[in-house]
């Protein structure tokens, strides 16, 4: 898996072709029509997740499918769709898989419940062991139980 | 400190244990559920392989059930599941249609030529756009549609005797494909 993210190479309006923005990496090359569009695609292709290998982003992988992928990502971004309906597109093909951050729902809820059930535990954890600091006795010896004694009758 | 609050960490213990168990008995994790289950085969117009000229839509797969089998030259899979499918084709009146996947079209017409074709139609998907539709990550897969197009079942990898007797039969019994049981089994 090379990484692909620090090639992308931008020779962007400067170069006089109606401002038309290049990005070259290690294998695709691919011409936007804005910068904006092209950091679009590259943070989509980040997101996915590519469905042939378990842990790898669609833009961190060389497999096929990933570079199929890739490609109609791109086909939909110069298309003009938004960033939501590109997502159902994939989710629609491929399923939760291909999504990072699966949607909340009856077979995901006991993932998304994990933090705040750990935070809960965590917070009981602080709190029991906080009251049982201050519920420990001090023990006083003869003379300073005096000295207690006689600063508290000082006061009256 | 309660005797009991003594067991807590053999309670933790248990617990990731537990959620060890789980997780690894869980399917396999390179097998993604389809998408499509349930749903409508997608629309498309394609190429046949073996006559160019001929457009195939998804009209040509309705009317009775169909196998759609994802196959290409490069994949060794596919040819260790050409005889079983070869064998459904002849053994039952279930339409079989192949979709060659990001193949060279002369090879797998040769491919076609030298080891039997089992498919009525074959669907060319040169550039895997047809594979995206169809969320294939991989060849070999197998769909396996009713008469209105409805995908009912899918396989990701080879089509083999076992899935052969544990799913595919009990859903063309359900379907009522003709099946030749006596030919099936020969084997």
């Amino acid at each position: 898996m090379i990484a692909r993210m620090a090639l992308l190479v931008l020779l962007s309006g400067t170069s006089g072709f109606n401002g038309a923005v290049l990005a070259a990496s290690t294998v695709d090359v691919l011409t936007f029509e804005s910068a904006q569009q092209q950091r679009r695609y590259q943070a989509l292709i980040d997101e996915f997740r590519c469905p042939k290998c378990l842990n790898t982003n669609l833009s961190g992988s060389d497999a096929p499918i990933a570079q199929d992928l890739r490609r109609s990502v791109y086909r939909l971004v110069r298309d003009g769709q938004s960033d939501q309906q590109i997502r159902d597109f994939l989710q629609q093909r491929y399923g939760d898989f291909v999504l990072y951050k699966p949607p909340f729902s009856g077979r995901t809820a006991f993932i998304w419940l994990i933090p705040i059930g750990l935070l809960l535990i965590g917070a009981m954890v602080l709190f029991a062991l906080q009251n049982r600091g201050r519920r420990r006795p001090v023990a006083l010896s003869a003379q300073e139980t005096q000295r207690v004694d006689r600063l508290l009758a000082d006061d009256d | 400190m309660s005797r009991a609050q003594l067991f807590l960490p053999l309670l933790l213990f248990l617990l990731i244990c537990g959620v060890g168990y789980v997780g690894f008995s869980l399917n396999d994790r390179h097998q993604l559920p389809s998408a499509l289950l349930n749903k409508p085969f997608p629309e498309f117009d394609a190429v046949s392989l073996l006559d160019p000229e001929r457009r195939v839509s998804k009209d040509d797969l309705l009317g009775r059930p169909t196998l759609v089998n994802v196959w290409a030259t490069w994949c060794p899979t596919c040819k260790s599941e050409h005889d079983e499918l070869l064998r459904i084709a002849a053994a039952t009146d279930v339409r079989l249609v192949g979709v060659n996947y990001k193949d060279d079209s002369a090879e797998a017409r040769n491919w076609l030529a030298q080891y039997g074709n089992p498919y009525e139609l074959v669907v060319v998907d040169a550039d895997g756009a047809l594979g995206v539709e169809l969320g294939v990550y991989g060849a070999p897969e197998t769909f396996l549609l009713d008469s209105a197009g409805q995908v009912i079942y899918k396989r990701v990898g080879d089509v083999n005797p076992r899935i052969w007797r544990d799913q595919l039969q009990p859903r063309f019994a359900e379907l009522g494909v003709q099946v030749d049981v006596e030919m099936m089994s020969a084997r």
